[in-house]
């Protein structure tokens, strides 16, 4: 057992010893032990390198707010995760982790060399170098900075853990579990409350896991804290989450909290979430998120080996560690003098207490006193030595204004506390004002924004007793029936007293050949803030950004207050007018994975199929996402690429006949006394003299006048309407259409309802299509007189009920049936079996965009963009003229919308009848143009078709129909394509095959 | 960039199985529509928000001021005949009735852990006080609309339209992993 590690006592497992690697290096530790704390136990302090100058650092604290003990665990393993905090590993046997950002080793860094230059290294070092040439900036000077910088390297391979997510709601959120939390949490549960307690750490108890002198209720406070969390733990209506950060504060009292379930095991249950985030909605919320300590700021007091004080206690009562054999102590406040006394009866040499204070008096200076170790009041720190670890501290005596040394003393650590900096972050995050509190030198919450109140240390009631009846009240507080509460703590612990320090310690007239850091992650020094203020900077928010003070991965939990100070001193104004910079979620790093949860691979997205999915994909469709929807595209046969598919499918629906999955058009059921009055006001066309039994290709506007959607609309009753829209519109139109009956039309008698999902929709298009399912069709009399072109029947069809629409997207002969969606696989085998005595095939998304192209069918979206009128579309035929209103007709009537020179449909066929246009491609009007072009329109459809055996394309040309004709040119990287204009029907312009 | 497969390489199978084919209407209505609805249908309607009222194989549950879900147990064969009875009581009184038997898919979970799987993907407070028996509403589970209805303490009823129930049901097997 190593010399540092105490022989009993703390919450680590002496019967359980485990080995860990860091560096390469192995190490002994006891189960219980994090990553810091198994270090110091092995007399390893240096664990990094600083970010700027790269000076070796080593651990300052043992908690969340560490700056320097950044490590990468298990690089280069499947968990390889950066840029997580020693201080908060807990080692499990055969954990590996390294340094970080040093080169070729911790021990020995080239990029020191940056330490001995730092005179060319001042605050706003890169705003002033790098600004010429600009071009080097992009090509230079940043990659080689992110080189240089950068803290850990993200992972190279997937992820292989679970993470999970789940909502949770409370009454009572209670944030740290520390005294104030855990009060708060049996007063809240006492009254009833749902609570919810959650702690970072991995044991609950905060402070009390290293108190060794106080009293609650009777007992050892420990002791007192393991009782009131088992009572805890027995309650039903009371959840209890260790190792879990509350990171973020969002509105209406949203807490994010990241719980770590697998990172504490050596062999993680692979089908267990290694994370689980927790989005809590709280009724109520008590932050007792404690305070941190702050450390002291003088000429090289970022020697590994100097820690804060309240750290090294916590590594000796928690951890059984003594983090040196002889310390010196400098302090601003009494709670270091209980470290003194600990570590003193724990056998550790305390050389010295270094207090700042002309006079500390008290129940703990007298304490020490009595325990013969020596206190140096009105004291400072000159500077230390030691090459990777302290070896001695120069301190000095402040008297009448004048630093003179006092005492240089050995010793091989140095633990400083500068008092105590309540830990504000959630309440800042959730909008709450801060103010200035100059009695004890810290930002304590004011005004709460949310239904929220602070306790104990993290709101400056830092002492025992009153922290935990802060605790109590605030738990109370917050149940939602606080009459029933009776509980109340019994706390005996001693008052301790002392205010702290702010900003540097006093130093010589000459200047201090050493650095005093103050952002021990940013590097940031006493003489970069004051060069800030020297060079005019007057707010914190830009001293922030130009120092980088604050701005590091700690967000400045241990820097924030010093800099404060010392940017106000600079500028000769009170700290309370300089402001605080704003704390921004998250409070400590969160993985990407828990973000991500489950939102990963086959559970990204809803991937929505049809019902006859399986049998497209049993023939090797290929498929193309269309939102959520996957649609066969088109059906390969071996050795077919598309265009060979696609011609082939093309040839069979014009030759014979095709099927054709379009289940995922959108359907809207428009039901009620008024349909057909809600209809005319909403789409362009009319709808009063539509037979029942009859459907009409709809267009619907937006108010600017522009297209927003089509489709067909079957009048199926009198007061009934089956609306059809787009696959990718079927959302929007609804909503769109819910909007202005419940907003603009309350008094009309209409209901909406989405059928999308209802029916499967099987398209049977060809010149055979009537032959091939005039056998399966029962009821319905399909002779062209009878169920003309664009008429809707009801009947049967293989045993189901069956609504039938005679249609084309094609322009041949077609329809489209509609089946309820259990009967569409079904009915599809059995249409695709009757078919195949008809020469059926079956074609994909691909196919009926060439073939609708043929006809000059446009698709929303593709052939309009949101500034294509109907008469654009060449579509004003469908417009009920003598309506009094519809949706966008005020639009229309606006002369620019009327303007003979806006881009219209046309159709174009390349001169050489043989090249396909790229879709996208721009249109000029004359040959040779250089750039700047004058441009005229854009190709927005664009196939070979087979039927006519050359390209076709659809275009928007300005003033297009009036070009029928001409010649126009699409310029392109590999030179300039001719084009014909042509009307946009380039198959059957008559249509005589739709009505065959 | 790797492939970004290994987790879900052992997903597990859908969960849980889907219930049997059901008949399913959509009405919308004012209260003389659902007194004049109840005749046929033979379960009331509850005129509070987001209650469900159940009868036998069948069911009324409140989507909106003037929505209501009927779900009959019974498979959709003879939701022609059902819709055409549920038509002549409702005669003459302005409503909509919509079949939807197909478009809804519906599972059931059930057990002590019902709530903290939802949870996993419904944002809802599942507490017994909050979300009593009987109790319905739409909602979200994760990126799918659902329709979630309390049928007993420690269990729901979950629909959703058809295309979503893979991922519902894949990602409810997922969650269930981590209860």
């Amino acid at each position: 057992m190593s010399v540092l590690r105490t022989p009993g006592g703390g919450r680590v497992d002496r019967e359980r010893s485990l080995q860990f690697n860091f560096d390469g290096k192995a190490y002994a530790a006891l189960q219980g032990d994090t990553l810091a704390s198994g270090l110091l136990a092995n007399g390893v302090h240096l664990v990094g390198r600083s970010f700027k100058y790269h000076r070796p650092r080593g651990i300052l604290s043992a908690g969340a707010e560490e700056p320097n003990a950044l490590v990468t665990v298990n690089p280069g393993a499947p968990r390889d995760t950066p840029n997580v905090l020693a201080t908060q590993v807990e080692l499990y046997p055969g954990l590996r982790a390294i340094s970080q950002h040093r080169w070729p080793s911790l021990q020995y860094d080239v990029g020191r060399v940056n330490d001995a230059l730092s005179a060319f290294f001042p605050a706003g070092f890169y705003y002033k170098t790098f600004k010429w040439p600009q071009r080097a900036w992009k090509s230079v000077y940043e990659p080689a900075i992110r080189r240089a910088a950068g803290l850990g390297r993200a992972p190279a391979t997937a992820d292989p853990d679970r993470y999970a997510q789940r909502y949770a709601h409370c009454d009572t959120l209670v944030v740290g579990a520390g005294p104030a939390g855990i009060a708060a949490a049996l007063a809240a549960a006492d009254a009833g409350a749902r609570v919810m307690l959650c702690d970072e750490q991995s044991e609950m108890g905060g402070s009390l896991l290293a108190e060794t002198m106080a009293r609650i209720d009777g007992v050892p406070a420990l002791d007192w804290a393991l009782r009131a969390l088992a009572t805890l733990a027995g309650n039903p209506r009371v959840t209890l989450l260790t190792r879990t950060t509350a990171f973020g504060y969002f509105p209406h009292n949203l807490l994010g909290l990241n719980q770590r379930l697998g990172d504490h095991r050596a062999d993680p249950d692979p089908g267990q979430p290694r994370q689980r985030l927790w989005m809590v909605r709280a009724r109520q919320v008590v932050l007792a998120t404690g305070a941190i300590e702050r450390p002291l700021v003088f000429p090289g007091n970022d020697r590994p080996g100097i820690l804060l004080a309240g750290a090294a206690r916590t590594y000796l009562n928690r951890y059984g560690v003594k983090v040196g054999v002889r310390v010196v102590v400098v302090t601003a406040t009494d709670a270091a003098y209980q470290t003194a006394l600990d570590l003193h009866a724990a056998g550790v040499a305390v050389a010295a207490i270094a207090d700042v204070r002309a006079q500390p008096v008290g129940v703990l200076p007298d304490a020490v006193s009595r325990a013969g170790i020596e206190i140096m009041p009105a004291a400072t720190v000159l500077g230390t030595r030691g090459d990777r670890r302290v070896s001695e501290i120069s301190l000095g005596r402040v008297q009448g204004g004048m630093v003179r040394p006092a005492a240089r003393l050995a010793c091989d650590a140095v633990l400083m506390s500068g008092g105590y900096t309540p830990s504000v972050h959630l309440f800042s995050q959730s909008r709450g004002k801060l103010v200035w509190n100059e009695s004890l030198l810290a930002f304590v919450p004011g005004l709460s924004a949310e239904c929220e109140r602070s306790a104990g240390a993290c709101r400056g009631v830092g002492d025992l007793t009153a922290a935990l009846e802060d605790g109590a009240a605030a738990g109370l507080a917050a149940a939602p029936d606080p009459v029933r509460g009776s509980w109340r703590p019994l706390p005996e612990a001693g008052t301790t007293g002392g205010c702290g320090w702010l900003g540097a310690l006093p130093q010589p007239q000459t200047t201090a050949t050493d650095k005093a850091f103050v952002d021990w992650q940013h590097d940031v020094t006493t003489r970069d803030l004051a060069l800030a203020a020297r060079e005019g900077f007057r707010s914190i928010e830009h001293v922030k950004r130009y120092t980088t003070t604050g701005m590091a991965t700690d967000q400045g939990k241990t820097s924030n207050l010093n800099a404060l100070s010392i940017v106000a001193s600079g500028l000769g104004v009170p700290i309370s007018q300089v402001g605080l910079t704003t704390f921004r979620m998250p409070y400590t790093p969160v993985p990407f994975g828990s973000f991500a949860g489950t939102s990963r691979g086959a559970l990204f997205d809803p991937v929505r199929r049809t019902p006859m999915h399986h049998w497209a994909q049993a023939r090797g469709a290929v498929f193309e996402n269309v939102g959520l929807w996957k649609r066969a595209r088109y059906f390969p046969r071996a050795g077919e690429d598309m265009h060979a598919a696609v011609a082939r499918e093309c040839r069979a629906v014009r030759s014979a006949c095709g099927i054709f999955d379009a289940t995922t058009l959108g359907k809207i059921e428009v039901v009620g006394a008024d349909a057909v009055e809600f209809m005319n006001r909403l789409y362009v066309n009319s709808w009063t003299n539509l037979a029942v039994g009859r459907s009409r290709y709809g267009i619907l506007l937006r108010e600017d006048g522009f297209v927003y959607d089509d489709g067909v609309v079957a009048r199926t009753a009198a007061d009934r309407f089956h609306v059809t829209t787009t696959t990718g519109g079927a959302p929007r139109v609804l909503a769109m259409m819910e909007d202005y009956r419940q907003t603009e039309w309350p008094q009309l008698k209409v209901w909406l309802t989405s059928t999308t999902e209802q029916w499967a929709v099987i398209a049977v298009q060809g010149p055979n299509a009537r032959r091939v399912i005039a056998p399966l069709v029962e009821g319905i009399d399909l002779g062209a007189s009878a169920l003309p072109h664009m008429a809707v029947a009801r009947g049967r069809i293989c045993g189901a009920p069956l609504l039938l629409f005679r249609v084309s997207f094609t322009g041949e002969l077609g329809y489209e049936i509609n089946v309820p969606a259990d009967f569409g696989a079904t009915v599809w085998e059995a249409v695709h079996a009757a078919g195949q005595a008809h020469g059926m095939t079956v074609y994909g998304t691909e196919t009926m965009h060439v073939l609708r192209a043929e006809k000059g069918y446009i698709i929303v979206g593709q052939d309009t963009d949101g500034t294509v009128t109907p008469d654009d579309a060449g579509l004003s035929w469908a417009i009920g003229k003598s309506k009094a209103d519809f949706v966008g007709k005020r639009s229309l009537e606006r002369a620019s919308m009327r303007a003979p020179t806006r881009k219209q449909l046309v159709g174009l066929r390349s001169r050489d009848g043989r090249t396909v246009l790229d879709e996208g491609a721009q249109i000029a009007a004359l040959p040779g143009q250089q750039p700047p072009m004058q441009l005229i329109g854009h190709v927005t459809s664009s196939y070979y078709s087979a039927a006519l055996d050359h390209p076709i394309a659809l275009a928007l040309v300005a003033g297009g129909r009036t070009r029928l004709g001409q010649t126009l040119y699409v310029p392109m990287p590999r030179g300039e394509i001719e084009v014909e204009v042509t009307p946009p029907v380039f198959y059957d312009p008559k249509g005589e095959r739709l009505n065959a | 960039m790797p492939e970004q497969a290994a987790p879900l390489d052992d997903a597990a199978p859908p969960w849980p199985p889907l219930l049997a084919p059901a008949t399913r209407f959509i009405l919308h209505g004012n209260a003389a529509v659902r007194a004049a609805a109840t005749a046929a249908w033979g379960v009331p309607f509850a005129e509070e928000a987001c209650r469900a009222r159940l009868l036998g194989s069948r069911a009324t549950l409140w989507m909106g001021p003037d929505e209501y879900l009927l779900l009959d147990r019974a498979p959709a064969e003879a939701a022609g005949d059902t819709a055409s009875g549920l038509e002549r009581a409702m005669a003459g009184l302005d409503h909509a009735l919509v079949d939807v038997s197909h478009r809804q898919v519906a599972v059931e979970i059930n057990g002590a852990h019902a709530g903290h799987i939802l949870n996993g993907g419904c944002p809802l407070d599942l507490d017994l006080k909050e979300f009593p028996v009987g109790m319905c509403t739409r909602t979200l589970f994760a990126k799918a609309d659902i329709v979630l209805w309390r049928t007993a303490a420690d269990a729901f009823h979950v629909e959703m339209w058809r295309s979503f129930g893979d991922y519902v049901r894949a990602l409810l097997a997922e969650v269930a992993r981590d209860c």
